[in-house]
């Protein structure tokens, strides 16, 4: 006889019992031709190429799209031919031919010269946010038409307003905005005259490595293999699934249940070092961490302010202590991995030389200033360093944590007074941070171009001029001279104290080989990654 | 009936008022958040002339009130505007979110009522003894103890360390892309696709954020099932029961309960609407792509169409659920219907 108690008991075990069940065969290993990465999905609002301006977007449409050319990961100064497979320059460096190579579309429709025109012509005309990076050249709606010519089926050629050096132009054709889409297939999903742009937001008609199989916003991506495209690996397709929560990432990876994980903490990473299951695949990228000086203020106007307050900091310390496996100490406003960049770092802090600065500014007690900051690690803790850095030198600095679009939003008003921030690089060229960080010809406030430094009222027509000189200089070596003279001279005069540079690492698990990491999320690519 | 009329026209019309109140509230704290919405859809390094144009296309551009009385009507004809983020309309993002909240709360909640109301009505009964004290004790922790804390220790339990349940996510990689959604809530779609593989899949995947939300809501539950029936037991009436010889099992859930069962349908209705406003966190943890997530991530990247028609779903479903406790109430409780 069963009594009540035991059939109770009974009872209540045969959920639990049924569930070790479900779990001894529910729970399977990854497939070896599919790669899971754990990652956050968190600001993607279009894979249209000629749209999408976020880096996570950009990963995506550069493993999709194929470009002219690709910067070089080895070296910064080259570019790689992708679909050019050769180029040249007519004697005033204003009509650029590029000779294509034979590639194939998802499709199965190769890849000609008009579908090229159209691809450039279309970012010129939707115009949309990364739309810049070649209009700058000249190229406007009412003029793509005869700047940007299909001469035959493998034969582009560009018309560029003026002389242009080729380097700038071929890195500039290396961003996404430049990547070329199949031309029947857009327009026939075209609605309303806008060429194909809510359908390419959440489809793709490329040649790159894959084409996009499905967009769960807030849940994942896949990407299948372009059966016609350059991959040659074992992989037929790449999961992306949206996982937030760093911890649930390494744990995750930890299992097997994902081969790679992007978005791990310092600590964690620290954690892996030493675990023999894990590759850590780590890169510098395009994004810098620093400090802006609000011209607005009086005290932050002085030369010697923004000197001493470059002086003061600890960069050596807080980044062995507070960001050692995420970021480097670098000091240039061009990032270590562009086109001649200057990796010299002049700055270390020496309290005496900054407090004399103070003196020769007429501050020698100091004065009180607030610093915003992102309210995300690590920037909270290098805010209390760097609060305690300048209080060394009489600058007393009240903190003031928001999340980073409030941050961005206030120093877009310049509503703010010193800012911790940081900047990511648009494309791959040294204008790009160059432009914003130095040309401002109109520091009015209802100025119609507001670059970085307009944001913290900062104006100087020397700068100016040496930034256009670099960019306009024909020469491609020369032009990289100049940057280098530029670079050295920002970082001695003006009121931005560039801090760190950003380091991404990508874990993967030991199986997997080959994935990389690029200076820009457009060099993210799944090209040489394999499974065993 | 015209008393009843009365009654509902009221009830509706207070309904109405709180929903337009929400939707005012919501509208005003979207649009005078200090991050401006433009950059969040063109990012931060977008051109001038982009951000005006931008701007211009999403109604920015205009007077505030010009802007509420613009979403006002579109709200009128079903329309809760398109995500920045998603480039979906909001009540398609919405219906692709919600279905998984709803299946993770409505389950969380019968798991929490099966055992917290016993589990109160035991510690009530045997109230001051071992057993009552320890149940307390479980029903504290459960109330007192952060839910991402629950989730990572699960997590590193019983997925990581005893490698009994699968990590986070809604199903296993084998099974993406090959369930149609046909309702939303996956385990009934997994069984209408026969696929009983993926079925007990989803059932897996399910058990541990299940599981601790309704450990979450069970020891609230529990709690106020305990403090109500200490209270019925005092009554005479459970007195004159046991007087007259009744078991006491009859007397509590034949006498006693009624009783409390009248209370514990606010508590109930209050606690489902908690777990379907969505469990933030939960979800974050074990990627659970729900409203909660979708709610959060909107409002991080000031999306404020999705969070204003995530806000007003939530007041919808509040206000559902406290009309249905009323209703309740009165079929429950003679004296309110009186």
């Amino acid at each position: 006889m069963v009594s009540r108690r035991n059939f109770l008991i009974g009872g209540a075990a045969v959920p639990f019992l049924s569930y070790l069940e479900l779990a001894e065969t529910a729970f399977a290993a990854t497939p070896k031709d599919i790669l899971v990465v754990a990652q956050q999905l968190d600001n993607m609002t279009s894979l249209d190429p000629h749209e999408g301006f976020e880096a996570v977007g950009g990963e995506m449409m550069s493993n999709m799209y194929q470009k002219l050319v690709r910067a070089n990961s080895d070296n910064p100064n080259e570019v790689d031919p992708v679909i050019a497979a050769s180029w040249a320059a007519d004697a005033e460096n204003k009509v650029f031919t590029f000779k294509l190579a034979d590639a194939t579309f998802a499709s199965g429709a190769p890849v000609t010269a008009d579908d090229a025109a159209f691809s450039l012509q279309r970012a010129i005309r939707m115009n949309k946010s990364p739309a810049f990076i070649i209009n700058q050249f000249g190229f406007t709606a009412e003029n793509v038409e005869s700047r940007i010519v299909a001469t035959d089926a493998k034969t582009l050629t560009l018309t560029t307003e003026t002389p242009t050096a080729i380097s700038f132009l071929l890195f500039c054709l290396s961003a996404n905005v430049a990547a070329i889409v199949e031309k029947k297939t857009v327009l026939a999903n075209e609605a309303d005259g806008d060429l194909g742009n809510a359908w390419l937001q959440k489809n793709s008609a490329g040649s790159g490595s894959f084409k996009l199989q499905a967009w769960k916003a807030s849940e994942s991506i896949t990407l299948m293999l372009n059966e016609h495209g350059p991959y040659k690996g074992n992989l037929k397709r790449v999961v992306i699934r949206h996982v937030v929560d760093p911890s649930s990432q390494m744990l995750m990876l930890q299992k097997g249940d994902v081969d790679v994980a992007r978005d791990l903490t310092s600590e964690q990473l620290k954690a892996l070092q030493s675990d023999e299951n894990v590759v850590l695949v780590r890169k510098q990228i395009a994004s810098l961490m620093l400090i802006s000086l609000n011209q607005n203020n009086a005290n932050l106007a002085k030369p010697q302010v923004w000197e001493a307050v470059k002086w003061a900091l600890d960069y050596d310390g807080m980044q062995k202590n507070i960001v050692p496996l995420t970021h480097a100490v670098h000091q240039s406003m061009e990032p270590a991995g562009f086109p001649g960049t200057v990796t010299d770092t002049p700055f270390k802090k020496d309290v005496a030389k900054a407090k004399a600065l103070m003196v020769e500014a007429g501050l020698a007690d100091g004065f009180d200033i607030t610093m915003d900051h992102y309210s995300a690690q690590p920037y909270p803790d290098l805010a209390q360093a760097i609060q305690a850095n300048l209080g060394e030198i009489g600058i007393r600095v009240k903190l003031q944590s928001a999340e980073n679009r409030q941050v961005l939003t206030k120093m877009r008003a310049r509503g703010h007074e010193m800012a911790l921030s940081a900047w990511g690089t648009d494309y791959f060229d040294p204008n790009s941070n160059a432009e914003v960080f130095c040309i401002n010809k109109d520091n009015s406030d209802d100025a119609k171009k507001k670059p970085f430094a307009w944001r913290s009222s900062f104006k100087s027509d020397d700068f100016t001029a040496k930034a256009e000189a670099a960019r306009d200089e024909k020469d491609p070596a020369k032009r990289l001279e100049l940057y280098e003279a530029l670079q050295r001279e920002f970082m001695q005069n003006s009121p931005f104290a560039v801090m760190f540079q950003n380091t991404k690492t990508a874990a993967c698990r030991k199986n997997v080989s080959g994935f990389q990491l690029g200076v820009l999320s457009e060099g993210n690519s799944y090209l040489e990654t394999n499974k065993a | 009936m015209n008393k009843r009329f009365k009654s509902l026209a009221a009830t509706l019309s207070s309904v109405l008022l709180t929903l337009l109140g929400l939707t005012i509230l919501t509208f005003l704290i979207g649009r005078v958040m200090p991050v401006d919405p433009v950059i969040a859809a063109v990012g931060d390094n977008a051109p001038e002339d982009v951000i005006m144009r931008a701007r211009a296309e999403m109604g920015l551009d205009q007077p505030l009130p010009v802007q509420f009385l613009h979403y006002l009507g579109q709200l009128l004809h079903g329309d809760l505007g398109v995500s920045v983020l998603t480039k979906n309309p909001v009540a398609q993002d919405i219906a692709r979110f919600f279905p998984a909240t709803f299946e993770l709360a409505t389950a969380a909640l019968i798991l929490a009522v099966v055992i917290g109301v016993p589990l109160g009505v035991w510690a009530a009964v045997r109230q001051g003894s071992v057993t009552d004290q320890a149940i307390r004790v479980v029903c504290l922790a459960g109330h007192s103890v952060p839910v991402f804390m629950l989730s990572l220790i699960s997590l590193l339990v019983f997925y990581s360390a005893l490698d009994i349940a699968p990590g986070p996510g809604r199903q296993d990689i084998i099974y993406d892309g090959m369930i149609d959604s046909v309702t939303g809530i996956l385990t009934i779609d997994t069984l209408i696709s026969g696929d009983f593989g993926a079925f007990r899949d989803a059932l897996a995947h399910m058990a541990q954020p299940v599981i601790i939300l309704a450990y979450f809501s069970m020891a609230y539950i529990a709690r106020m099932t305990r403090a109500f029936m200490i209270d019925a037991l005092k009554g005479e009436y459970i007195i004159t029961a046991r007087a007259k010889g009744l078991s006491l099992t009859t007397v509590i859930w034949g006498h006693a309960f009624p009783t409390v069962a009248v209370q514990l349908v606010t508590v109930l209705a209050l606690t489902y609407a908690g777990l379907l406003e969505g469990a933030v966190v939960t979800e974050t943890v074990f990627s659970w792509p729900g409203l909660g997530q979708y709610l959060t991530l909107s409002l991080m990247n000031a999306d404020m169409n999705p969070v204003v028609g995530s806000t007003l779903l939530i007041g919808v479903i509040y206000v559902g659920l406290n009309l249905f406790a009323d209703i309740l109430y009165q079929m429950l409780d003679p004296r309110v219907r009186s």
